[in-house]
């Protein structure tokens, strides 16, 4: 009653919605990077939406069957192979024992979420599945996937066949475009610092994981002058440590923004320009190192009304899968 | 003294109660996230204090975020007004300052340091004014810290420590982070003291490790079988400073699970506190040691 583990992939864990509740101690919500990729592959095998599924980042594991069931693979385009013979992504097909899952390069995307009937049934640890690597909590043993590892699997009765089609996910766009509303420490840099920062393309820096994603390739942010405040430190990019919320675009030393994701570090010393909208965190969770990417900046009608469109969508696409 | 709210994209309210760390910025945004946690607002779904401001997550979806600011700037006035008295605890921390494994680090990751010829001790005993590093523990150890806030990563608190402002330690972070610090070091930046809880990054200077545990994701240490994290925000934390000998005979006794620190009920008072900080704090440090 398991999936065995071949080989891991470059960075493999188990996901589901995440666990919100212990940030004020530090501990972040984590869960699927893409939460419709996450929803959508359980849904697709039969499973609750919160189920907890794989995320394979670049690289895709190999895995092989104990028992029969319905897999589906979805979020980045990682051509999933069963004992070598390619699938498609979005679409529910069987396995059975004996099997092996195996996955070609990565065409598009970052992430893929392999949902498995029944869910991976691993531990819930605080209310959830989710592995959060840097405190070694949750998931499988609180880590990536090793070669060797066996991961049970919960009841399940999905059925293969189902799919999404094309018009129902979410595409993307080059250069992305990363809905912001500035705010937090905006007042710290220039006038003209701040119209640089969203009329420049900056680049995905290799530095780029659950945590956040670092971009590069901007001009310095230029800040404004003042005496640091007693605590905050002496660079004018830090802050007396603060909340650091889910999203937030922190500028160390004014050179390379982070955003933060997931499994966000809950606070810092460093200043933020603003926070990513909810509705385009999925987004930032498909984006491969050197993806151009532009900081657009919205108002928090423009925010909201981009996440009841989200919503929106991923009813269409429940709607889609339900009927 | 007005708190600046923001909101932190659709999902967050930021609240800066000072740009500055002092005792009674923090006492302030913890009534305001105590108050909050009372009012019970429905879409409520994180309440974070920090060292000198705080974080509301909701979701709007339930709560529209101007109703949630027009709330919390309701209960601004109460939070500041309110003649802050805390019922907390107090918990004696052991650590072992000029450890080996701190110095280890500290000396792999040299040329990373403002100062490469002394040691973090060395360095930030001289820039605070101390002429040795035993005056410079005797300073660390002798008063209690507040614990502002808990983050970064899980169960990490950020400590200040309860004395006035000419006799704060401060120290720069280093130059560029080191990309490892031993798990549960003692580490210092701007003028926060830290615990590590988990091995990893780090930039603030390192002056030593406690052999407890403060963060503990399989429970199976005692005192975190309940709750994973030692610490809250609002904790009283005193070290003390154990030598070698000490430190091997606590570290048996947690392998063996038979250890646990020193905690006492406690109630602080800032208004006490301010007119008569080491009365105040005396009678607080004799909790734990008149056991």
């Amino acid at each position: 009653m398991a999936v065995k583990v071949i080989s891991p992939g470059l960075s493999t864990s188990v996901q589901d919605l995440g666990r919100p509740g212990h940030y004020h101690v530090g501990i972040p919500e984590g869960g699927g990077m893409d939460r419709f990729a996450t929803r959508i592959a359980n849904l697709l095998v039969g499973n609750n939406p919160g189920a907890a599924v794989l995320e394979a980042t670049f690289m895709g594991p190999e895995l092989e069957f104990t028992q029969s069931a319905v897999v589906a693979v979805t979020g980045g385009e990682l051509p999933p192979k069963l004992n070598g013979e390619e699938r498609p992504t979005w679409e529910s097909f069987p396995v059975k024992a004996g099997d092996r899952l195996s996955f070609g390069f990565l065409k598009g995307g970052a992430r893929a979420y392999l949902a498995v009937s029944g869910g991976i049934d691993v531990p819930v640890v605080l209310g959830s599945r989710s592995t959060y690597i840097l405190g070694a909590l949750g998931g499988h043993q609180g880590r990536t996937l090793k070669a060797g590892d066996e991961l049970p699997l919960g009841e399940g009765s999905g059925k293969a066949g189902l799919s999404l089609p094309a018009n129902l996910r979410r595409a993307g766009n080059s250069p992305a475009e990363l809905r912001m509303l500035p705010g937090m420490y905006w007042h710290r840099i220039t006038e003209a610092a701040g119209n640089r920062f969203f009329e420049e393309t900056w680049k995905v820096a290799p530095e780029a994981d659950r945590i956040g994603y670092r971009f590069r390739g901007g001009t310095p942010l230029e800040f404004v002058e003042r005496e640091q405040p007693f605590g905050a430190g002496s660079d004018p990019s830090n802050i007396v440590d603060a909340c650091y919320p889910y999203g937030s675009v922190q500028v160390p030393s004014g050179t390379e923004p982070i955003v933060l994701h997931r499994d966000a570090v809950s606070g810092g010393g460093y200043m933020m320009l603003g926070v990513v909208i909810s509705a385009d965190m999925d987004l930032i969770a498909q984006l491969q190192p050197h993806t151009p990417a532009r900081f657009v900046p919205v108002t928090l009608e423009d925010a909201l009304a981009a996440r009841t469109e989200q919503r929106a969508a991923l009813a269409r696409a429940e709607g889609h899968l339900a009927g | 003294m007005s708190i600046r709210f923001n909101f932190g994209g659709d999902e967050h309210i930021f609240g800066e109660v000072s740009e500055e760390m002092s005792l009674t910025s923090f006492f302030t945004g913890l009534s305001m996230t105590n108050a909050v946690r009372t009012a019970g607002i429905r879409g409520v779904t994180e309440i974070c204090p920090a060292n000198a401001s705080f974080q509301i997550r909701f979701n709007p979806d339930i709560v529209k975020p101007q109703d949630l600011l027009s709330e919390l700037k309701s209960m601004e006035e109460a939070a500041s007004k309110a003649d802050p008295v805390l019922k907390t605890r107090i918990i004696e921390l052991p650590v072992y300052f000029q450890d080996p494994w701190t110095r280890e680090t500290c000396l792999r990751f040299r040329e990373r340091h403002q100062d490469p010829s002394s040691t973090d001790l060395e360095y930030s005993a001289r820039i605070n004014g101390y002429a040795t590093v035993e005056e410079f523990i005797t300073a660390y150890s002798g008063q209690p810290w507040f614990v502002s806030m808990v983050g970064f990563v899980a169960g990490l608190p950020f400590l200040y420590q309860m004395v006035e402002r000419k006799k704060q330690i401060q120290a720069p972070k280093y130059l560029r982070p080191r990309t490892d610090t031993p798990k549960l070091t003692i580490g210092h930046g701007g003028c926060f003291a830290a615990i590590y809880s988990v091995r990893g990054a780090g930039g603030y200077q390192m002056y030593g490790i406690t052999p407890a545990p403060i963060y503990d994701p399989t429970r199976k240490v005692r005192y975190l079988a309940d709750d994973m994290c030692l610490f809250k925000p609002g904790d009283i934390v005193k070290f003390k400073a154990i030598g070698r000998d000490d430190y091997d005979a606590t570290l048996e006794e947690i392998e063996a699970n038979r250890w646990q620190p020193t905690v006492r009920e406690c109630t602080f008072s800032l208004k006490d506190f301010n007119s008569d900080i080491y009365g105040t704090n005396a009678k607080l440090m004799e909790l734990i040691n008149g056991r």
